[in-house]
């Protein structure tokens, strides 16, 4: 393992003491490990929180600022924040109007902000739960536990975040995530595993010409291991799984997020973003917004996933509405 | 000791060989889950066993019920992911339905309290046995349990049967296809290893059984 760490038990606490010295206009609480903005809580405002484990960024801590969270409660690597964390981060922004949690479909980060969330009612905050499950490439069955929440989270962030900011209410803002999330599908391949700073190795074995399709956040293995093809093909099989989960009509507007997942370069991502575009347009669907870049990220994984969103005048809307934080920032 | 009941002294000793097996067996725990999951159950475990054995360092508990309400809270927050907060409520269960205020508890009453926890789990992760959970050690441990305390057996034999149905139910979901957590996003291609959840639950147990061995 090549890495810039000191020791793999510190990585999470010394990355936030970053954090907190390169953007000054955030709050670091690095004892309670969680992000708020600066001059939280904003009485009035709906509150939006998320978390999850480390090793994502710039999410979720990079996404906390005017227009999206308000904070972020970054766990150990790959591991969910705990109930407590959780819980100083929701009241320390609470405003009095609630606090939405935005919660990706893992077992482990439902339960702790399940846990979170009876915690704070016992405070007298209310909090509503939007649950992100936007990733195709698992079945969804009675059997399963669901969708696992990738992609979509940064555009349910975006968008609620934007809601939020405008004064909208706890139930409007929820239900915006939630729709939000309903409009988006993803799919993702990875090249290579990544190696959390704690293991030490890679957390699968992959040969030099395989590829893991399906693949989640976590370096977690996806659900077939294929040949690599080119990326023309990857990315027709990426489509027809996202739009055989979310059809789209001639005529419908997208949004396209092309996420790396740490360790392939912008060249692939935008080729990749290309083929997307190609696809799509034979399909007669319009991209009205696009995002490439690295903002969900699994370590130094190799591989990226494709997120498509239809959206509404809305949306649109609120995705343009100024954003300024440390991971996405426009309009001001 | 006495063969007969669980006191805080041992409750205290069965937790601190449990936090010295987990940490022992990091790496095993790790490698389980790299291969079906995302390879962090032995260092989380391990994270939270270690702060487990902290806090009841000199903590002086009158009641062996709060031993494990102490652990459970402990685990809650120091693990996170699916572990921290299964374990946690497991633990947190036991000690509640453990007799309230009591220095000990009977075999029975033990037996009572682990039921709880097993309860507890089901309710949280809404695993039933065969979905390659911590219930498919976690059960059989108990059937094993309850059995050998109706056949009046004394707590190191029951301790020692109970780890060897652990131990039994956790190689046995090898074969398994997962059906609950992360390892369920694999579907078939988690059979052919070892559950992570039921090899700590195993690891547990097994605890017992060593700190009441004669």
């Amino acid at each position: 393992m090549k890495k810039f760490i000191n020791d793999p038990a510190d990585v999470v606490a010394e990355a936030l003491a970053g954090l907190a010295a390169a953007h000054p206009e955030l709050r670091v609480d690095v004892t309670g490990q969680y992000v708020a903005r600066a001059g939280a809580p904003r009485p009035g405002k709906v509150a939006l929180v998320s978390g999850g484990g480390s090793g994502h960024e710039p999410l979720h801590g990079g996404f906390v600022g005017p227009g999206m969270l308000d904070a972020a409660c970054p766990g150990e690597v790959f591991t969910s924040p705990v109930p407590d964390q959780i819980v100083a981060a929701t009241k320390a922004v609470d405003g009095g109007a609630g606090v939405v949690h935005i919660v990706k479909n893992y077992t482990g980060d439902v339960m702790n902000f399940q846990l979170a969330a009876e915690l704070a009612a016992d405070e007298g905050i209310t909090v509503e739960t939007v649950l992100v499950d936007d990733d195709v490439a698992v079945e969804n069955s009675t059997w399963t536990a669901g969708r696992r929440g990738t992609g979509a989270t940064l555009l349910v962030e975006k968008i609620a975040g934007a809601l939020a900011e405008e004064g909208a209410k706890l139930g409007e803002v929820a239900a915006a995530g939630r729709e939000v999330n309903a409009a988006s599908a993803s799919f993702a391949y990875a090249l290579t595993a990544c190696t959390t700073p704690a293991a030490g190795r890679p957390g699968f074995d992959l040969p030099d010409d395989e590829i893991e399709a399906g693949v989640g956040i976590h370096g977690e293995p996806g659900r077939r291991r294929e040949k690599l093809r080119p990326a023309r093909e990857l990315v027709r099989s990426a489509l027809d799984a996202i739009l055989e989960a979310k059809p789209l009509n001639p005529g419908d507007r997208t949004l396209v997020l092309v996420n790396g997942l740490g360790a392939t370069p912008l060249l692939e991502q935008y080729l990749v973003f290309g083929e997307v575009a190609t696809v799509l347009a034979e399909r007669g669907v319009q991209i009205s917004r696009r995002l490439v870049g690295n903002y969900v990220t699994s370590l130094d994984m190799a591989g990226l996933s494709i997120t498509v969103a239809r959206l509404t005048d809305e949306m649109i809307r609120l995705w343009d509405a100024p954003v300024r934080t440390p991971g996405l920032r426009w309009g001001v | 000791m006495d063969a007969t009941h669980l006191d805080v002294a041992l409750a205290v000793a069965w937790l601190r060989a449990a936090a010295a097996s987990v940490t022992a067996e990091t790496d095993q725990l790790t490698r389980l889950d790299a291969a079906i999951g995302d390879g962090d159950h032995g260092v989380n475990l391990a994270r939270g066993f270690t702060a487990v054995a902290a806090t009841l360092d000199g903590a002086g508990f009158a009641a062996v019920g709060d031993v494990f309400v102490r652990a459970g809270a402990t685990l809650i927050s120091k693990v996170g992911g699916a572990s921290g907060p299964l374990y946690g409520t497991a633990f947190r269960a036991v000690g509640k339905a453990l007799p309230p205020g009591a220095a000990s508890a009977d075999l029975a009453d033990l037996a009572a309290a682990l039921h709880a926890g097993l309860d507890a789990v089901r309710k949280l992760g809404g695993a039933e046995p065969g979905d390659k959970t911590i219930v498919d050690a976690f059960r059989p441990a108990l059937d094993a349990f309850e059995e050998a305390v109706a056949g009046g057996a004394a707590l190191p034999e029951v301790a020692a049967s109970a780890a060897r149905a652990a131990g039994e139910g956790a190689r046995a979901t090898v074969p398994l296809t997962a059906r609950k957590g992360r390892a369920s996003y694999l579907g078939e291609r988690s059979a052919g290893h070892q559950d992570p959840g039921a090899t700590s639950t195993w690891l547990i147990f097994q605890a017992l059984a060593d700190v009441t061995a004669p």
